[in-house]
């Protein structure tokens, strides 16, 4: 284990400063700093705030992370980073800092793909990933449903949200309902005392019409809705919003989408195992879910524990802990941030 | 002692290796592109041009001074964390110098000069020197009228700068050609006096002089459109 390389990795794509320490699979460091808070009041991230925040907190957590794995950084092989997608001011200095550690230390650099990063991270959980593999990426930012065949060269993606992120979706009920920023955990614990079968909300693109065209694809924006019309309707009549129950019930129409479509791509594409990342893996009801339904058709889910699941730097260490073994040549220093990156991208 | 100086608070991304002696600042090596969009991926290759370039490896660097703004944002930031993540690998200082400080000292020669850097949204980044070079007035950022006011009020006679240029027409004060953006050179002096005495590395703090742009949420808004 000790001649296998030693990676560090960062993220900054969002409202995250990650640093993460990795020795092939095995994590030695994750360390976070997170801006969160200071979002909070503004009900979503807001980017020169977060680019600001990444700033300051990049070194000290760089500090914190090489005292975790008790290394220093003329130890570490390659540096990777999140080059892409993301918010592009908050990318921008995780590249930079990246490369500035790079050239200093004189390491090669990796620009990595956010996404591919989320899928990688379970390595450090369950180790190497079976290819060909399904991966359902739900967060704040995104929601995704991709093919995997070659982590270190390249996914297919299959569907993706055509509106709201499903994060998006929780954080906006969340609102709705009078809980806090992010909406994810609030809703999870209120749902545990609510009947998601109480109230019936839409499933998007769930129709057969709509299944011919977005087969993979994932809606939250009707759904949104019609809890918004739902809620607002109470509350015009008088009565008391049942807050547990209106929870339990988004809860159960997001997860119920989330799980059939990535249990319909294993299914037609014939793959066993479906891996489950972003900040949404950490609801405990799409957790469930998954497992009991894949369990019917003999697939396995994985799903690692939820401070992996939510962005940070292990990840990104992860995925470059995986290019390296590969043999994947390492970035060029003129490397851009690209906010917009395709999936198809693993490394540039 | 060799240090290495970068700047990207204009679009000019600078990188240069300058000599810090006990007589004074010479230049060792410098790369600038003017590519207002391009600083993330132009500024790491520029530094390891200038060492290439000088014959040197990072561990030859004595400290680092960046220019600390003010500029637009997003630029900004790639100078001062591609600097502060070079220390802390290097062990070695970083200080920082305001930008606006490295294209107004080099020209006072007597008289007040405006300093002037493109701050978009129609305003610029200004302060004002007095004829030794000491920064009497800013960093500011306001329309280049206000600024033209209060050049005028500190008796100034003559603008330079990125900012100057573009809004020569509103300043209407004599134009000095050079530096047009923050001079490497000048940086690493007015930095010189810490170097020499080896004060403690300082955190770099951006000039943003700017809130983020940001509309905070007032109570529970509807979802519905
Ligand atoms: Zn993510």
């Amino acid at each position: 284990m000790a001649d296998e390389p030693l990676i560090l990795g960062i993220e900054t794509s969002c409202d995250e400063t990650g640093v993460g320490i990795v020795r092939g699979h095995t994590l030695l460091a994750d360390a976070l700093a997170s801006s969160v808070e200071e979002h909070a009041r503004f009900g979503g991230v807001v980017p020169e705030v977060a680019s600001r925040a990444h700033l300051e907190a990049i070194v000290p957590t760089m500090d914190r992370a090489l005292a975790e794995a008790g290394v220093t950084i003329a130890d570490i092989d390659a540096i990777a980073v999140t080059s892409g997608p993301g918010l592009a001011g908050a990318l921008l200095v995780g590249v930079a800092a990246a490369k500035g550690y790079a050239v200093a230390a004189e390491k090669p650099v990796y620009g990595v793909n956010h996404l591919a990063a989320h899928v990688a991270v379970d390595t450090l959980e369950h180790g190497p990933l079976p290819e060909p593999a399904i991966a359902l990426l739900v967060s704040g930012g995104h929601s995704s449903l991709l093919l995997v065949d070659d982590l270190a060269r390249g996914v297919t993606p299959l569907g993706a949200t055509i509106d709201d992120a499903a994060g998006e979706a929780f954080d906006k009920v969340a609102r709705l309902l009078g809980l806090p920023f992010p909406g994810g955990p609030p809703i999870d614990r209120e749902a545990r005392n609510g009947d998601p079968g109480s109230i019936h909300f839409p499933r998007g693109l769930t129709a057969p019409k709509d299944l011919a065209a977005h087969r993979y694809d994932f809606s939250f924006s009707g759904l949104k809705t019609a809890v918004a019309r739902w809620v607002e309707a109470r509350q015009r009549a008088g009565e008391p919003v049942p807050v547990a129950d209106v929870a339990a019930a988004f809860q159960e129409a997001v997860c119920d989408v989330l799980t059939a479509k990535a249990l319909d791509a294993c299914r037609a594409n014939g793959i066993e195992t479906l891996v489950v990342g972003g900040g949404v893996a950490a609801n405990s009801r799409l957790r469930a879910l998954a497992e009991q339904r894949a369990a019917k058709h003999g697939i396995r889910v994985r799903v690692p524990r939820p401070k992996l699941c939510t962005d940070n730097g292990a990840m990104v260490a992860a995925l470059g802990s995986h290019l390296v073994a590969a043999g994947v040549a390492p970035s060029r220093l003129d490397l851009p941030a690209d906010s917009a990156m395709p999936l198809t991208v693993v490394s540039v | 002692m060799l240090v290495l100086v970068v700047d990207s608070s204009t679009p000019a991304v600078t990188a240069a290796l300058v000599e810090v002696s006990a007589d004074g600042v010479t230049s060792r090596a410098s790369r600038c592109t003017v590519d207002a969009r391009a600083h993330g991926e132009l500024l790491a290759p520029q530094v390891d041009a200038v060492l290439a370039d000088a014959d040197a490896r990072p561990g030859d660097l004595g400290a680092i001074v960046a220019g600390l703004g003010p500029g637009p944002f997003t630029g900004l930031r790639v100078g001062l964390v591609t600097a502060a993540t070079m220390g802390q690998v290097l062990g070695i200082p970083t200080y920082g110098v305001c930008s606006l400080d490295g294209i107004g000292h080099p020209v006072a020669a007597g008289e007040p000069v405006l300093a002037a850097s493109d701050a978009r949204r129609r305003e610029v980044y200004w302060a004002v020197y007095d004829g030794t070079g000491q920064r009497i007035a800013g960093p500011d950022v306001d329309t280049p009228a206000v600024a033209a006011a209060r050049a005028r009020d500190l008796a100034v006679t003559a603008a330079v700068g990125d900012g100057a240029h573009r809004y020569a027409d509103v300043l209407d004060l004599p134009l000095r050609a050079e530096p047009r953006y923050p001079d490497a050179v000048a940086l690493a002096a007015l930095a010189a006096a810490r170097i020499r005495a080896g004060a403690p590395s300082e955190r770099l703090t951006p000039l943003y002089l700017r809130r983020p742009d940001a509309v905070a949420a007032t109570g529970r808004k509807p979802v519905l459109p």
